[in-house]
C-alpha cells in the first residue's frame, strides 16, 4: 500500500451561470484530498458532494464512450472521466470548452452544434431510394474496409477537436475535424452513392477542407485517437482531384 | 440543372502549397550557394558566374539573374497574396487566436503565429531584396555583395530576412507534408515526428549556415579596400566586365 500522505489538489473551476443576469465569469478554487486512481470525474463529484452542490458539469458513461465530459483541463481539451489526477500537478484548472453554448460552469450544449453540423454536412448514407430493394441482401464489404470505416465511426462528438482547433477559433463557420472526419467516413463507404462533386459541394470550400490550416490541435487532443491528420489530408487530395475533372 | 462546382477554393489551396514548395526549395538552394563564400572568395565567384550563364554560354549575362529573381518575385507575390487569406482579418480574430495559443500551449498551433508574423515581415523586406536582385544583378560577387552588406547597410535587413525566411520556410514545408499526407507511410504519426525533427534540424543548420555566411560577407566588407577594386578578380576566369 501507498503510505505517502495523499496530495491536496487545488482545483480551480471557471464558474458562470449565463442565465443569472447578476453572475459573471469567475474562478473558484476547491481543495480536495486525492485518492488512489482518482479521475477528474471522481474529483468533481467529490466537490459537488462536499463543497458546492450547485456546480454544473456533464457526465454519463464515465468510461470515455459518451463524450459528455469534455472540458479544458489546464487549457487542453480532453475527457474528464479519462483524466487521472495523478498525471496532473496539484493545481488543476478546469474550464468549459469554448465555442459551444454554455449551460453553466463546465456544462456545455455540444448536441446543438453537432446536430447543425450533421444536418449541414448530411452525414448519413445517401442512396438512390427509388432503386432500393429492401429484400436484397446487403452487398458484402471487405473486412479491412469495414474496419477502416468503423475506426472513423468511433467519433463520440465530444467537441475536443473543435475546442483544440485554432482555425475555428478565428473562423467559427469552419466545420472542424469532427465534420471532416464524418465526410471521410462516408466517402470511404461504398454504400454511400454520393459523387466526388457532391462531396466537393459540401466541403470544397474554406469552411471545409480548404479552410484547414493544419495546426493539428484536433489530432493531438482527440480522446479517441482518430486518425484526423491523415484523413483530412486524404480528403484534401480527393477534393483537389474532384476539382480537376 | 445542377450548378457547377466552384473550383476556385481548390485551386487557391493547391497554388498556395505549390508556390510555397517552390519558394521553400529555392531558399534551401539559395542559402547553400550563398554559403560558398565560406569556402573561398573564388568559390563564391564561380557560383556567381555559373548563375550568370558562364559555364553554359561562355560569357556572363547578369540578366539571367534578373529573370530568375523576377520569376521568384512572381511566385513570392502569388504565395503572399493567397496565403494572406489565412491571416486574422481583424483585431477580434487576432485576439481570439492569441488567447487560444497562450491557453492551449500547443506547438504546431503556436508555430502558426510564427509563420503569420514572419510572412508579414517578408512582405516588406523580401520585396526590397528581390527588387535589388532584379535591378542590379551585376552587383553580386565576393566583394560586391560584401560592399552591399556593409557599406549599403543591407546587413540588418539580411539578418531579419534570414531569421524570417528560414523559420517560415521550414515550418511551412513541415506543414505542407502533413497537409497533403506526403510520405505518410503506414504510421503517419511516426512520420510526423520524423518531419518535425527534420524541420528543427533544418532550421538550426540553415540559421547557422546563413549567419556564418553573413558574418563572412561583413568581415570582407569591413576589411577590403573598395577604393582600389570594387569587384573581385578571379585567378582562373578572366572576364572583361568583371
Amino acid at each position: 500500500m501507498n503510505d505517502k500522505k495523499p496530495r491536496i489538489l487545488k482545483i480551480s473551476i471557471l464558474r458562470f451561470d449565463p442565465h443569472d443576469p447578476d453572475d459573471f465569469p469567475h474562478m473558484e478554487t476547491f481543495e480536495i484530498e486525492e485518492s488512489d486512481g482518482m479521475t477528474l470525474f471522481i474529483a468533481l463529484n467529490e466537490i459537488r458532494e462536499h463543497h458546492d452542490n450547485s456546480l454544473k458539469f456533464d457526465f454519463v458513461c464515465r468510461a470515455g464512450i459518451c463524450g459528455s465530459c469534455s472540458m479544458l483541463v489546464n487549457g487542453k481539451p480532453t475527457l474528464a472521466c479519462r483524466t487521472l489526477t495523478a498525471k496532473l500537478g496539484e493545481n488543476i484548472s478546469l474550464a468549459p470548452l469554448p465555442l459551444f453554448e454554455l449551460i453553466g460552469d463546465l456544462s456545455i450544449y455540444t448536441g446543438k452544434w453537432m446536430r447543425y453540423l450533421n444536418e449541414h454536412l448530411e452525414t448519413w448514407i445517401h442512396d438512390k431510394e427509388e432503386e432500393l430493394k429492401f429484400d436484397n441482401l446487403e452487398e458484402k464489404m471487405e473486412p479491412e474496409l469495414a474496419d477502416e470505416i468503423y475506426e472513423l465511426d468511433r467519433c463520440v462528438e465530444c467537441g475536443c477537436c473543435v475546442a483544440g482547433c485554432g482555425t475555428i477559433q478565428m473562423k467559427p463557420s469552419f466545420v472542424g475535424a469532427v465534420g471532416l472526419n464524418k465526410i471521410a467516413r462516408y466517402h470511404l463507404d461504398p454504400r454511400d452513392k454520393r459523387t466526388d462533386e457532391e462531396y466537393y459541394e459540401l466541403i470544397g470550400n474554406e469552411d471545409g477542407v480548404f479552410g484547414c490550416m493544419t495546426l493539428l490541435g484536433c489530432e493531438d487532443v482527440c480522446p479517441k485517437d482518430l486518425p484526423l491528420q491523415s484523413k483530412i489530408a486524404y480528403l484534401r487530395r480527393m477534393m483537389i482531384k474532384a476539382s480537376m475533372n | 440543372m445542377r450548378q457547377k462546382i466552384d473550383k476556385i477554393p481548390a485551386r487557391l489551396d493547391l497554388t498556395q502549397s505549390v508556390t510555397g514548395l517552390i519558394l521553400g526549395l529555392f531558399i534551401m538552394g539559395h542559402l547553400i550557394f550563398e554559403a560558398s563564400i565560406l569556402v573561398s572568395n573564388e568559390m563564391m565567384y564561380k557560383v556567381t558566374v555559373m548563375f550568370e550563364g558562364y559555364y553554359f554560354l561562355g560569357q556572363t549575362h547578369p540578366a539571367i539573374v534578373s529573370l530568375l529573381a523576377g520569376f521568384i518575385s512572381i511566385v513570392f507575390i502569388a504565395h503572399a497574396g493567397i496565403a494572406m487569406r489565412k491571416f486574422p482579418a481583424n483585431y477580434k480574430q487576432f485576439k481570439t487566436m492569441q488567447k487560444h495559443i497562450s491557453i492551449f500551449n500547443h506547438d504546431d498551433t503556436s508555430l502558426w503565429m510564427v509563420q503569420a508574423f514572419t510572412g508579414f515581415i517578408m512582405f516588406f523586406i523580401g520585396s526590397v531584396h528581390l527588387y535589388m536582385m532584379i535591378a542590379q544583378p551585376e552587383h553580386i560577387g565576393p566583394f560586391a555583395s560584401s560592399n552591399r552588406v556593409v557599406h549599403e547597410f543591407m546587413g540588418p535587413l539580411y539578418v531579419l530576412l534570414l531569421l524570417s525566411v528560414v523559420s517560415h520556410a521550414f515550418i511551412g514545408l513541415y506543414r505542407l507534408a502533413l497537409k497533403w499526407g506526403f510520405m505518410e507511410g503506414k504510421d503517419y504519426r511516426a512520420s510526423r515526428k520524423r518531419f518535425k525533427i527534420l524541420m528543427k534540424a533544418f532550421i538550426a543548420i540553415y540559421l547557422i549556415l546563413g549567419s556564418l555566411s553573413l558574418a563572412k560577407y561583413t568581415y570582407i566588407g569591413m576589411t577590403h579596400d573598395f577604393s582600389t577594386c570594387a569587384k573581385y578578380k578571379s585567378k582562373t576566369i578572366n572576364l572583361e566586365q568583371h
